[in-house]
């Protein structure tokens, strides 16, 4: 009996072992490469970045990036300070304008100081989502529509295949004078930059949208089509039923690729047309000249980076929390 | 007497770059209620156009099928399919597959708790009610199938029609879903109409086997009446002298009149006899 414990324990230690081991197998694979892969980035880059002299001094290296994350940060404290004291200042001032005059309609403006790094983060992400928003607003139901019906994808093949290949940057002068001509109000909801930015991305969303979502309805498995015919089920039924689901895995990877391709475009329309957002801050950066202005362009492009990979990890989370289909390969 | 389920007449022509392609011609069967119909023959010899035409899956060139008086235009569900690959909506478990179907076929005529019964009850009538809330991808394929067999049964078709419904299982397996369905249609007396490659499996289960010649324009070469008494049991027929020779008739329909030569690159051609015999020679 003893020798049979020591047995089950012996066997029990030598499996939590083997446990272990994998356990650390499998940290070393997935944490230690891309730490190493980033170590390695940092020391190419920090030596390429030393050996780069420009007229603005040399190329920011990581260290020179890592400080300006410190001092962003610091100026963008500096200025909601700033903000506070201006809204304290406001409300003081006309407090005691309603003591003197009951009567007195107080005014109330908002802060208009510089905007900072953070502030320009925050518009380019609002811009991008609602942007994104609208294209699957409009291009996912076209999508559908267009894969149910061969004659529908007839008639609108040539010309999604016509704006698809046209960068929205191009569309980027004449949505500027449209929107300035049509969008006229004397209290707009919202910026004519931010329609500006907002249509640009639009356009870019819907080709790749509708073209994924078109072909994933198209594809559907025709015995599914089949089982809807014998149950006779309605057409709005069908769609939800078994057209939506069936192509959820397609319009996400439409969705994944519009977003991907709405960050890039969003920073180059920012830049060029000095919309507020990212791009500004980097254009307005290079106008700047300063010997910081290379390192803080660097910061935003790391910055871009990141959150691009961000946007798409999360697309990535909800697809797999939607899809039925978890053997398609999440990358 | 007048037949429940006839087939009259039907040719069907496929539109090809290459031209119309006749795949049927006069096919012709009367069918009775309660009947079990296999059909049986060579891959392309249009057995499952047949099925989809009366599933209404496919419209017939020429000819028609009426039911009950009434002429089959339209896919419904008193004629379920079965299909081969049992294609239940992956996104679905067993019993919400089964619910698309019943509350589509019965939401006027039953209660929620009556429809919640009545899935509970079909897939407890294929063994499935011990897995009825897994997804397709977590059951093996002869479960599957029989969620799809369940899925048809509960709509109470007129006509139940299976294309090949075994065809993608395991020996093992399909002996005992055979088993499985021979019990089902004791109880419930349907009339079915099922495709099939397997010569015993058309012998246990059938009461006429239809056996179709070779395409193109390929129609009913012979019908064989099985009368075997029934319940039948494998293990018992297979020494059985009757069920030896209707087995050897369909088999020797199959594999000499309607024998099937494989050619070398893959692509089959259908030689009648004489052309056999003068290879032979």
């Amino acid at each position: 009996m003893n020798t049979l414990m020591d047995k089950i324990t012996f066997n029990g230690t030598e499996s939590t072992k083997l446990v272990v081991i994998n356990l650390l197998k499998h940290v070393s694979q997935s944490i230690a490469l891309p730490i190493l892969g980033i170590l390695v980035f940092l020391a190419l880059w920090s030596t390429a970045a030393n050996n780069i002299d420009t007229s603005l001094g040399k190329f920011p290296g990581p260290g020179a990036v890592a400080e300006q994350v410190v001092n962003l940060y610091q100026e963008h404290r500096a200025e909601r300070i700033k903000a506070e004291k201006f809204y304290q200042r406001q409300e003081e001032r006309n407090a005691k304008r309603l003591a003197q005059d009951p009567n007195y309609q107080p005014k109330i403006r908002p802060y208009t100081g510089k905007e900072t790094f953070w502030d320009q983060i925050i518009t380019s992400l609002i811009t991008v989502m609602s942007g994104f928003l609208l294209a699957a607003i409009i291009a996912i139901p076209l999508g559908i529509a267009v894969g149910l019906s061969r004659s529908l994808n007839t008639a609108i093949n040539p010309i999604i295949q016509i704006f698809k290949p046209v960068s929205p940057l191009a569309w980027l002068p004449l949505v500027t004078m449209v929107v300035s001509a049509l969008y006229v109000s004397d209290d707009p909801m919202f910026a004519k930059s931010f329609v500006n930015s907002l249509i640009t991305v639009t356009l870019c969303c819907l080709w790749p949208m509708v073209i994924n979502t078109s072909i994933g309805v198209s594809s559907i498995d025709e015995d599914w089509v089949n089982v809807s015919k014998v149950l006779q089920l309605p057409a709005l039924k069908h769609i939800q039923k078994i057209v939506l689901p069936a192509s959820i895995p397609a319009i996400f990877t439409g969705m994944r690729l519009s977003l991907g391709i709405a960050w890039m475009v969003l920073i180059a329309a920012e830049m060029l047309a000095q919309n507020p957002g990212l791009g500004k801050f980097v254009w307005d950066e290079f106008q700047n000249g300063s010997s910081q202005s290379l390192s803080r362009i660097m910061t935003a492009v790391l910055v871009i980076g990141l959150i691009g990979f961000l946007l798409d990890r999360s697309m990535l989370s909800i697809q797999s929390l939607l899809s039925w289909n978890k053997q398609t390969d999440l990358r | 007497m007048k037949s429940f389920l006839e087939i009259s007449h039907i040719d069907m022509v496929f539109e090809t770059p290459k031209g119309p392609f006749t795949a049927l011609k006069s096919v012709d069967l009367k069918i009775n209620k309660g009947e079990f119909i296999s059909l049986i023959g060579h891959s392309g010899c249009g057995k499952s156009t047949v099925l989809n035409i009366v599933a209404g899956l496919l419209k017939a060139t020429m000819g028609g099928v009426i039911i009950n008086d009434k002429e089959v235009t339209t896919p419904g569900p008193e004629r379920a399919v079965v299909f081969q690959n049992h294609s239940l909506l992956p996104w679905l478990t067993a019993y919400q597959n089964v619910e698309l179907a019943v509350k589509q076929v019965f939401h006027k005529t039953k209660s929620k708790a009556e429809i919640r019964d009545w899935i509970e009850h079909n897939l407890k009538l294929v063994h499935m009610d011990h897995a009825m809330h897994k997804r397709p991808d977590e059951i093996s394929g002869g479960m599957k199938q029989r969620v799809g067999i369940a899925r048809a049964l509960s709509m109470q078709p007129e006509v139940l029609l299976m294309d090949e419904p075994f065809g993608a299982l395991d020996a093992l397996t399909r002996a005992h879903m055979q088993d499985s369905l021979m019990e089902i249609q004791d109880e419930l007396k349907n009339t079915v109409i099922m495709i099939t490659h397997d010569v015993d499996e058309a012998v246990l289960l059938s009461d006429r086997i239809v056996m179709m010649t070779n395409g193109p324009a390929a129609t009913i070469g012979e019908i064989q009446e099985v009368n075997l008494a029934r319940p039948r049991n494998r293990v018992a027929l297979s020494n059985d002298p009757e069920y030896n020779e209707i087995r050897s008739n369909v088999l020797t329909f199959l594999y000499e009149k309607q024998r099937k030569i494989e050619t070398i690159t893959g692509k089959q051609s259908t030689l009648d006899e004489t052309e056999i015999k003068e290879q032979i020679a």
